[in-house]
């Protein structure tokens, strides 16, 4: 289906967590720490105070903005206060603290919803508080939009997992197999569209045997294996893989008649039909060369991340870094008081030796990394025009060459033999090209 | 203080490093050597040791006194020195083998900014600069000690037999490497090993050197109609050694696949113009030389192509 190949690059698996039963998280008597965003759009504004009682599941945090997503407590127990933290994208984020009582008893109001159209399901999303769990935190009410469905025909839902170490995915897919056909079945009844296809990467066996068993009667589900090759689960990528769809510049998924889910995104709307309980709880894979035991663990979001870590049997005296994500994507945490958050899907601890940063070299325009992005980019373009002072010049040089298709997958850092920071540079000149806009709104004022 | 450390991601690099590339292309280059050194004597080894010491001196000489980093542990001035030598015949006066390295490391590479900022090949450009100052000890080869007696006098090479008359040694002759010429481009069969290296290695695109020697072949099929002539044309002189060696060098050439194979294309087309209709009976250095210049301007018209972009 897909004419040409598009960029990729092998990277290692180390996806030894693959086979090992997800555990729940220990320690009870936990503080969580509940940022009101934890997702793309607006955030959060607090609908509890110091002194309030909440149970698992009730609404902590919400907003009116059609972008964004509501925020519930994920423990039971008293409210301590609203502070604030220093979220990793630089933001000031306000934050809900609460005091578990270590008894997890549920909101009793909650109980399961029924959802009888297509409407019924994005209100149900939107209720329960869900975003794209892959890791982009797309509010997924906001994906399901009831004006767009009539032009969708295939629902294609992202298994690929294609970075190291995570498998969080795998593990939601092996442990609630029946949850996630229902899952498909629900949406396809509700939404009218036909075809489903699952775009798995063939590096997960068990998941996939279990998955060809599962949908082995249904003729609309289709299982697509595809090769390990990263970024396999970029949405553009997985698009044109499984499809031989072009997403084009500056257009969405709808616009090539698909709609992208992640498959623990789908099995947790799921779960919030079955039951009411919002996404309070959040599967995570624990891995590194820092980490004795590593495992997937499901834990409450707002959880100190030092708290995952440390049942993990991690050695904090010859931990150099802490990664929160995977290794290609994921943001390094400066403080181990970090929150666990909705889109959290692997908490990674490095040692000292892998942490060094390796120094950077002249570029010997090797052409390594243009053969290795997937979206066909010139990193070597956007080196130079960062080096430039940020004005007319360095601005449409970077337009040109299409800064704005970058999808930061970090695969020309990653091949680059001279150590460069291309991805880096690549956030930088798109930082530099929004500075250079608002300059120059600014002056038209 | 953060007791971990910040940076953005990726936080897991390949292991391949700028260092391994170099010395890749270093073991990938030594076949041609010790072929040299059988073929031409100790002489020939003499030559490639001075151009190797000479490119190391010499930048680690420049770096000092620029006060920059010393880089000469990045095996790029090994690479250029063995390359250079490898280009000269055994018997050329060391002052200039010294003098050509001179050039190609401080005035090809470290004045233009060292390693990744040179316009042109340090070794291509300095073979070009001792040929056009010494044509008669740079340009054609030296007497080979090993092989077939053949009548040949000291500075002839197939190519100046091809272009002038004279008797010309067989294909086998010519893919052993024990006929006049520079040392390391005798020897197809060395080059050849090097060649496979290089690509097992993925350091080098196998396309590049067959679409600048298929070009050769393929225009001089068509304008001798002889397929024993075209194959005489791409065993001699520096064809194989160019193709391989030179034509590859990341930072001379373009850096998307398109942009190298019109890269390599245009060498094979000069090539083989300088061979066919110049004066020089040798003209891939001049081809590899122009193209370099040409490079920015292929870069233009040979983008990469985003996936969904649009054009304007």
């Amino acid at each position: 289906m897909a004419l040409f190949k598009l960029g990729n690059t092998h990277l290692p698996h180390r996806k030894k967590t693959a086979c090992v039963a997800s555990v729940r998280l220990g320690k009870k008597d936990i503080v969580v720490n509940i940022p009101m965003s934890m997702h793309i759009g607006a955030e959060c504004t607090p609908l509890v105070k110091a002194g309030d009682s909440v149970y698992v599941g009730t609404i902590i945090g919400d907003s009116n903005a059609a972008v964004g997503a509501p925020v519930h407590s994920s423990v039971s127990g008293k409210v301590t206060g609203i502070g604030s933290i220093l979220s990793i994208n630089g933001r000031n984020v306000t934050t809900v603290t609460i005091e578990s009582d270590g008894l997890f008893t549920k909101d009793p109001s909650l109980s399961p919803v029924k959802a009888e159209s297509f409407a019924d399901l994005s209100r149900a999303a939107r209720n329960s508080g869900l975003v794209g769990l892959g890791g982009a935190g797309f509010p997924t009410a906001v994906k399901l939009d009831e004006k767009k469905i009539s032009q969708i025909d295939t629902l294609l839902i992202n298994a690929a997992e294609c970075e190291p170490y995570i498998t969080s995915d795998t593990r939601t897919i092996i442990e609630n197999s029946d949850t996630l056909k229902a899952a498909i079945e629900t949406f396809l009844t509700l939404s009218g569209v036909k075809k489903c296809v699952i775009g798995i990467e063939k590096n997960k066996p068990e998941a996939i045997k279990l998955l060809l068993e599962k949908f082995s009667g249904s003729e609309n589900v289709l299982i697509k294996t595809l090769p390990t090759t990263y970024p396999q689960g970029g949405e553009k990528m997985l698009i044109y893989n499984c499809l031989g769809r072009i997403v084009p510049e500056g257009g969405l998924p709808a616009d090539v008649g698909v709609i992208v889910l992640n498959v623990t995104t789908l099995t947790y709307l799921q779960k919030y039909l079955d039951t009411g309980m919002p996404l309070v709880e959040k599967t995570v894979t624990v891995d590194g060369s820092a980490v004795a035991e590593a495992k997937n663990i499901t834990v409450p979001i707002g959880c100190r991340v030092g708290d995952v870590v440390s049942e993990c049997g991690c050695d904090f005296e010859n931990t150099g870094k802490i990664i929160m994500g995977g290794p290609m994507m994921g943001n390094a945490l400066y403080t181990l008081d970090y929150p666990v958050l909705k889109n959290t899907n692997a908490i990674l601890a490095f040692d000292k030796k892998e942490s060094v940063k390796p120094k950077a070299t002249p570029c010997i325009h090797c052409g390594r990394c243009v053969s290795t992005c997937p979206m066909g980019l010139n990193p070597t373009i956007y080196a130079k025009a960062v080096a430039k002072p940020i004005g007319e010049e360095s601005y449409n040089l970077l337009l040109e060459s299409k800064i704005n298709l970058c999808i930061e997958c970090g695969s020309c850092s990653y091949v680059c033999p001279a150590k460069r920071p291309l991805v880096e540079n690549n956030r930088l000149a798109k930082a530099n090209c929004r500075t250079y806009r608002e300059r120059m709104e600014s002056l038209k004022k | 203080m953060s007791q971990f450390a910040v940076s953005s991601s990726p936080h897991i690099r390949s292991e391949l490093t700028t260092k391994r590339i170099m010395l890749d292309v270093v073991i990938a280059l030594l076949p041609a050597a010790v072929a040299g050194t059988v073929i031409f004597g100790y002489r020939a080894l003499i030559v490639l040791i001075t151009c190797v010491c000479t490119a190391l001196l010499s930048e680690y000489l420049f770096n000092l006194v620029t006060k920059s980093e010393v880089t000469i542990t990045d095996f790029s001035a090994v690479v250029t020195g063995l390359l250079l030598g490898l280009n000269l015949r055994a018997d050329v006066p060391i002052w200039q083998a010294v003098l050509g390295t001179v050039f190609a490391i401080v005035v090809v590479k470290c004045l233009f900014g060292g390693l990744g900022c040179n316009f042109a090949n340090p070794a291509i450009a300095a073979r070009v600069f001792l040929l056009v100052s010494f044509a008669g000890t740079v340009g054609g080869g030296a007497v080979p000690i090993v092989g077939e007696e053949l009548e040949l006098v000291s500075g002839a090479t197939p190519l100046s037999v091809i272009k002038n008359g004279g008797a010309l040694p067989s294909l086998k002759t010519l893919f052993l490497g024990t006929y006049g010429g520079a040392i390391g481009e005798t020897c197809t069969l060395a080059l050849l090993i090097g060649f496979i290296y290089l690509v097992i290695r993925r350091v080098i695109n196998p396309l590049v050197p067959a679409v600048y020697i298929g070009t050769v072949f393929v225009l001089f099929l068509i304008s001798d109609s002889s397929y024993i002539s075209a194959l005489y044309q791409v065993l001699c002189g520096g064809l194989v050694l160019g193709a391989v060696f030179m034509a590859t060098d990341y930072v001379t050439s373009p850096i998307t696949l398109s942009g190298k194979l019109i890269f390599a294309f245009g060498c094979g087309l000069i090539t083989f113009l300088i061979r066919a209709f110049g004066n020089y009976p040798e003209g891939v250095s001049f081809a590899i030389l122009f193209m370099n210049i040409l490079t920015p301007f292929i870069e233009k018209w040979t983008k990469s192509v985003p996936l969904g972009g649009r054009v304007k």
